[in-house]
């Protein structure tokens, strides 16, 4: 599938002509350093350098098992490296729960398959972390829950269950249940990948928006239409490691990497 | 065939379905009748409840005699009428014995309020809408404390022994008390079980596997003799107290390995949103994983329950007299030998409201947290 079917070529003209405007900043918010991980004996990450700064789109695409979901999975500690430094915001990522929880309430993770909580409604599904967690009062916390599922064009499902929503639907409930932590940096994993073509765009608009909002975004994602227009920086991993990374213009039209241009030619071959 | 009405692409109206799949007749046609197997199972089930079924209804209630002083009267009785039926006049005579046991006939009103008062605590931690249900649970909470005093004595009620328990009360007080106290015992077993600390691991897969690798009689034993052996001399531990706690010990055990079942059908994906989310362990637990498990796990926390409360005439090995040792031990009274069958149908209509009474609140709260996933 290509991105001309999820975007037309007037959706894309728009975009590109936004794109500029979406600046970057040069204040550091992400910085990993030589990190490596292994799952048992088998090395995922390897020697995995990235520096990211506020506000940045970062694309990151490869080859199935290439250890792209790994990394972002690293940055908020749902997988553990095991070598190397990944500071966030000037919080060192280590076995220390205070720094872990100090990480993920700056951090709000998208993934695949929604994660939605399904014996909770819509409303108490993004009402939850900021009341449990931050310990704003329940009001508070439905009201602001409210704002965001209204940005993402569905406050008349607050009050159902995610079991009664459609997939395109329980990711928007899943994006907003993220912002309603107030998070600086968005982890996408794959959160498109689980769902109908027709509900990819809905999402993708979401994702758009947040990006011309601002947000620092790490988005492991199929979606080279969304990586063309809304990235500005795209990262090819393959093998656990860093092969390539460059402005989307220069990646796409004139890929360095030999392993990239045969990524290339194969997801934007039919 | 008959003839179709055609229509316009797109225009098609929902049409109802054929009257014979629907309604009562479609009912029957589809349960009963709907191959020539399931009709010959319908006959012979319904040749089965006609032969069964008016026998028994004489027996219990037709032919029954309901009044008497001893057996004799009662086989008199029948023998005028030519009938044979129940002689539950016997039952009239000790069912003071089988619900209350040896309980002092002067404080048995405190059974009777603690069974009430039990009812009342029951009630808001059963459903959701009750009015004050927050302060409602408060009373629940401190419901076992106002049971206790009422049943053992103190604050100026009488203090009975608990070796006077027995009946139908006792048997509540065992299952009821195994029922509770397992349930948040099993909980914390299914969740150490599954600990990333292997302190806190070991000792619970020990645990569970010792107590449900050993019958639940070798506790019992256990506890009303061999406990004597490791305490210090001179202490005395109340009997029915060890008995609680045996019962509980080993419901727990079970109930853990069902729990335990309910978190692994739990998807990864739950615990990794709320960890992202920056939930604390047992925020997550409390708030995220444990409601969908024990919903998974309803069928097999009510089954441990229904088995436990069963299990509760094991107790008369050791002893104790429940419902069921009651009612054997009123079957020796020579003047109304020979009437086990009342007895143990007695005692069966008494267990089997319990249980099916676990059976039903559980269909209702399967029901009730169904959400559509």
């Amino acid at each position: 599938m290509t991105e001309q079917e999820q975007l037309s070529e007037e959706e894309i003209a728009a975009l590109e002509a936004v794109a500029p405007e979406l600046k970057v900043s040069d204040e550091l918010t992400i910085k990993i350093k030589g990190m490596h991980k292994w799952y048992g004996s088998f090395h995922v990450l390897r020697n995995v350098n990235l520096d990211v700064y506020k506000g940045e789109r970062i694309v990151i695409c490869g080859p199935s098992g290439s250890g792209k979901s790994t990394l972002i999975r690293c940055i908020n500690r749902l997988e553990e490296h095991q070598q190397g430094d990944i500071i966030v915001n000037d919080v060192a990522l280590t076995n220390d729960l205070k720094n872990i929880d100090m990480i993920r309430k700056d951090v709000g993770m998208v993934f695949q398959h929604f994660n939605l909580f399904p014996h909770l409604t819509v409303l108490e599904n993004c009402a939850l972390a900021p009341i449990w967690v931050k310990q704003v009062p329940r009001a508070e916390a439905e009201e602001t829950a409210m704002k965001y599922l209204t940005r993402v064009k569905i406050p008349e499902q607050a009050e159902k269950f995610p079991g009664q929503l459609s997939g395109g639907q329980q990711q928007r409930v899943a994006i907003a249940r993220s912002l309603c932590m107030n998070p600086e940096i968005m982890l996408f994993d794959e959160p498109t990948s689980a769902l109908d073509p027709e509900m990819i765009k809905e999402v993708l608009d979401v994702m758009i928006e947040l990006a011309q909002e601002g947000m620092t975004m790490l988005c492991v994602t199929h979606e080279m239409g969304f990586a063309k227009t809304v990235a500005n920086r795209v990262i090819f991993m393959d093998g656990g490691e860093i092969i390539e990374e460059n402005e989307p213009h220069e990646f796409f039209d004139n890929p360095q990497h030999d392993r990239t241009k045969l990524f290339l030619s194969q997801i934007l071959a039919h | 065939m008959s003839e179709q009405q055609s229509y316009a692409p797109g225009t098609h109206p929902s049409l109802p379905p054929p009257a014979s799949t629907v309604g009562i007749v479609g009912w029957v046609r589809e349960n009963l009748l709907s191959s020539t197997t399931n009709i010959v199972i319908t006959i012979l089930t319904i040749y089965f409840l006609w032969v069964i079924i008016p026998p028994s209804l004489n027996w219990l209630f037709f032919d029954a005699v309901f009044q008497g002083a001893d057996r004799n009267e009662c086989r008199a009785i029948m023998k005028e009428a030519g009938a044979n039926g129940a002689c539950w006049a016997f039952i009239g005579h000790r069912i003071e014995l089988l619900v209350y046991g040896f309980y002092p006939e002067a404080e048995r009103w405190r059974v009777n309020l603690s069974f009430f008062v039990m009812l009342a605590a029951l009630v808001p931690i059963l459903f959701d809408h009750v009015p004050h249900r927050k302060k409602a649970l408060w009373f629940s909470l401190v419901s076992p404390v106002i049971i206790y005093v009422l049943l053992r004595g103190g604050f100026g009620l009488e203090p009975v022994p608990t070796a006077n328990f027995g009946g139908f009360m006792l048997t509540m007080v065992v299952g009821v008390t195994g029922i509770v106290v397992s349930l948040p015992l099993g909980i914390l077993l299914a969740l150490g079980r599954i600990s990333h600390l292997p302190a806190v691991r070991i000792v619970c897969v020990t645990f569970i596997e010792f107590i449900r690798g050993v019958p639940l009689i070798t506790l019992l034993f256990v506890a009303s003799t061999m406990l004597n052996y490791f305490l210090p001399p001179g202490t005395s531990f109340d009997l029915l107290l060890r008995v609680l706690i045996m019962v509980s010990l080993f419901a727990a055990a079970y109930l853990a390995e069902v729990v335990r079942g309910g978190l692994q059908a739990i998807p990864k994906g739950q615990q990794e949103a709320a960890d992202a989310m920056g939930l604390k362990y047992w925020q997550s637990m409390r708030l995220i994983i444990l409601p969908q498990a024990l919903k998974i796990s309803i069928p097999g926390i009510v089954n441990t329950f229904i088995g436990l409360y069963k299990d509760t005439t094991l107790v008369i090995i050791i002893g104790l007299f429940d419902l069921l040792g009651m009612g054997k031990a009123s079957l020796a009274d020579v003047k109304w030998q020979g009437l086990s069958t009342e007895v143990y149908v007695t005692v069966a209509v008494f267990f089997f409201i319990s249980c099916f009474a676990m059976s039903r609140y559980s269909l209702y709260l399967e029901k009730k947290l169904h959400t559509g996933h």
